[in-house]
């Protein structure tokens, strides 16, 4: 099989699993235990007539059997981007309410990720060659204590420590609430507000990379061709840089697509603990308020995302390593 | 978070197999059986105690499983101390209470040595039901083959793709929060990954030659696994389960930061809860965060540690560098 059908049974399998998910949720949200008239009714505090309650689940199509009936509206909802009404944020569709919580989230999430997995990649190199040495050990032993931490309680201390102490940057939120600041100011400000939620994840998860590719490094040192090129007389950093890094790259790439779910994760906390207006504080104040339609799209969006990067790391994967292609 | 995966080659067995030592006296299989069980527990020891890195784990370990016993009998005797609330409130850590107290005047240290006994729980407790799980489907799709191995593998993968966090809160705030919620919710959130490892060493077992010799006499499938397949895959299992309780423990934290675990336990993960809920972080009381912080940190760490030495043990290819 070529490139195209390689490309093309990936695609096929992203989309399978992302239908997995869409039926998977509709599952979950209807074992839920819980009374939707209630749910429904809960912001007004209305009482309903039998009559009138009944009105209501016709209306939102909850008289219908759950199958075929209600998962088929589900499924036309799902494919038309409605998903649902969230109490919350009344008379504003839950898309939008995702869209513009996005990008805040896509920007800390991005910008730790490409940080932590430079730095934890170059520091596994160096750590995995030199093996014994004292950078090795050193950085070892400070990955294995990052790999430990939970970010949410790295999050509160460099918090304290930098912010509450030291007042070097602002406690929280997303932007300063005395706003009107434009082009650079703003830039600036934004700016000032992430650097502590990004230098938690990115150090939270800087620890996994590193030893992924530490040990990624050590196992392809083992190989013959690495012995062969140095039989051939090649320089070090050549050896290195040629015949060990390239192979040793393949694993990692695969971990960081499948840690971007963890990311994700880690990043619903850290944005709670710096009040950071983004998915993840989102996703929280759904928790407390127990806004299902909200917990709902957050379960859908996160998981569309997950998918979406693997997919990304099998193709990448594909670039890199012309093996995959051909099997 | 992702554990590491641990790579175990196509020997697993600890040590060489053992050479059968002239018996003076005919034994009984089970005595035999026994005699190798012991010898090769005495050369795994062996072999650990050379691990810095696993002693250093294993003390660590012994060190908070202590606490965790202390805290349980000094809880059942009399006055439970995480409840007594006469010291001043808020104070930084001083010569009677060394790590501070919170806003209602308790002991941090107290309530440290109390949280250890839930944290730990729950980390066990959430490993079995991982480990089950994921030995169950790994086994059954591994020997199987098939049809039943694809079908369990697109599943496998699927749960390795699904965001755990927001799976686990959407569960958990369906199921209400509780200490079982949490279990169950790390439970069957994390099994994939070991699923998908102890398939690929049942793939490798299941050729080997003494089980073919065993199908040959007649042996059924429960046999097969249980007597054949189940010992070879266990000590991959093993290293694994070290290594899942370091992420279950980690994840009752950041499950019962975000409220979902049981209101009326202490845990690790509750106390930093209720200090971030009062605002130790903006109002820089670092000490209530402090002690319960560097407990998670540590034990995480020993059981990491104790997952690599072993590692490097059950590893074949990484004993020869």
């Amino acid at each position: 099989m070529g490139t195209r059908g390689y490309v093309l049974r990936k695609v096929l399998h992203a989309v399978l699993t992302l239908a997995f998910v869409l039926v998977f949720n509709f599952i979950l949200f209807r074992v839920m235990p819980s009374d939707p008239v209630k749910i429904l009714t809960r912001t007004s505090g209305l009482e309903l007539t039998a009559e009138q309650q009944q009105a209501l689940l016709r209306e939102y199509g909850l008289d219908k059997p759950i199958f075929p009936g209600q998962f088929l509206d589900y499924m036309g909802d799902m494919l038309r981007g409605e998903l649902g009404v969230s109490f919350l944020f009344p008379g504003e569709p839950v898309l939008e309410v995702f869209l513009r919580n996005l990008w805040p989230t896509v920007l800390l999430v991005g910008i730790s990720t490409a940080l932590s997995t430079v730095i934890g990649i170059w520091m596994g190199i160096r750590s995995g060659w030199r093996r014994g040495s004292a950078f090795d050990l050193g950085s070892m032993g400070a990955s294995l204590v990052l790999y430990s931490m939970p970010e949410f309680w790295l999050g509160m201390m460099l918090l304290i420590l930098f912010a509450t102490t030291l007042g070097w940057f602002p406690t929280g939120g997303r932007i300063s609430t005395a706003s009107g600041l434009s082009g650079l100011e703003h830039a600036v400000d934004v700016a000032n507000h992430l650097v502590l939620p990004v230098l938690t994840l990115t150090l939270a998860y800087l620890g996994e990379y590193y030893l992924v590719m530490r040990s990624s490094l050590l196992d392809v040192m083992g190989e013959d061709y690495i012995t062969t090129a140095r039989a051939k007389g090649l320089r070090d950093k050549l050896v290195l840089r040629r015949h060990a890094v390239r192979n040793a790259l393949l694993p990692t790439v695969t971990l960081i697509a499948l840690n971007f779910g963890f990311v994700l994760g880690g990043a619903i906390t850290v944005e709670v603990v710096f009040s950071y207006q983004g998915l993840g504080l989102l996703t929280f104040a759904a928790l407390q308020a127990k806004d299902y339609a909200l917990l709902q799209g957050t379960f859908l969006f996160l998981s569309a995302a997950v998918i979406l990067a693997n997919l990304i790391a099998d193709l990448l994967y594909a670039y890199l390593d012309p093996r995959v292609r051909e099997a | 978070m992702q554990t590491p995966q641990v790579h175990v080659g196509a020997e697993t067995g600890v040590g060489p197999p053992v050479e059968a030592p002239p018996p003076p006296a005919p034994r009984s299989p089970r005595a035999v059986a026994w005699a190798r069980r012991r010898r090769a527990l005495v050369r795994f020891w062996r072999a650990y105690r050379r691990s810095r890195m696993g002693i250093a784990g294993l003390a660590l370990l012994v060190f908070f499983g202590g606490l965790a016993i202390f805290a349980t009998f000094a809880a059942t005797s009399g006055t439970d101390p995480s409840l007594v609330f006469d010291h001043p409130a808020l104070a930084p850590p001083s010569a009677a209470y060394p790590f501070g107290t919170d806003d209602l005047g308790r002991s941090v240290l107290t309530l440290t040595i109390q949280g250890s006994k839930i944290s730990l729980l729950v980390g066990l407790a959430a490993t079995l039901i991982t480990m089950v799980i994921g030995a169950v489907v790994g086994i059954v799709s591994g020997y199987r083959g098939g049809l039943v191995d694809v079908l369990l593998m697109r599943f496998t993968d699927f749960g390795l793709v699904i965001p755990w966090l927001a799976l686990a809160i959407v569960l958990a705030s369906i199921l209400g929060p509780s200490l079982g919620t949490i279990i169950l919710v790390i439970g069957v959130t994390s099994w994939p990954s070991t699923a998908r490892l102890v398939r690929a060493q049942t793939l490798s077992v299941k050729e080997r030659p003494y089980v073919e010799r065993a199908r040959a006499l007649g042996a059924g499938p429960w046999h097969l696994v249980t007597r054949h397949i189940l010992p070879n895959v266990f000590p991959v299992i093993f290293a694994n389960t070290i290594l899942v309780v370091a992420v279950a423990i980690l994840s009752e934290t950041t499950l019962s930061f975000l409220g979902l675990g049981d209101p009326f336990s202490v845990s690790w993960g509750s106390i930093l809860e209720s200090a971030f809920g009062a605002g130790a972080a903006t109002i820089g009381a670092w000490w209530w965060l402090f002690a319960p912080g560097l407990s998670i940190v540590l034990v995480v760490l020993g059981f990491t540690m104790c997952g690599f030495a072993l590692d490097e043990i059950l590893n074949p290819r990484l004993r020869q560098r």
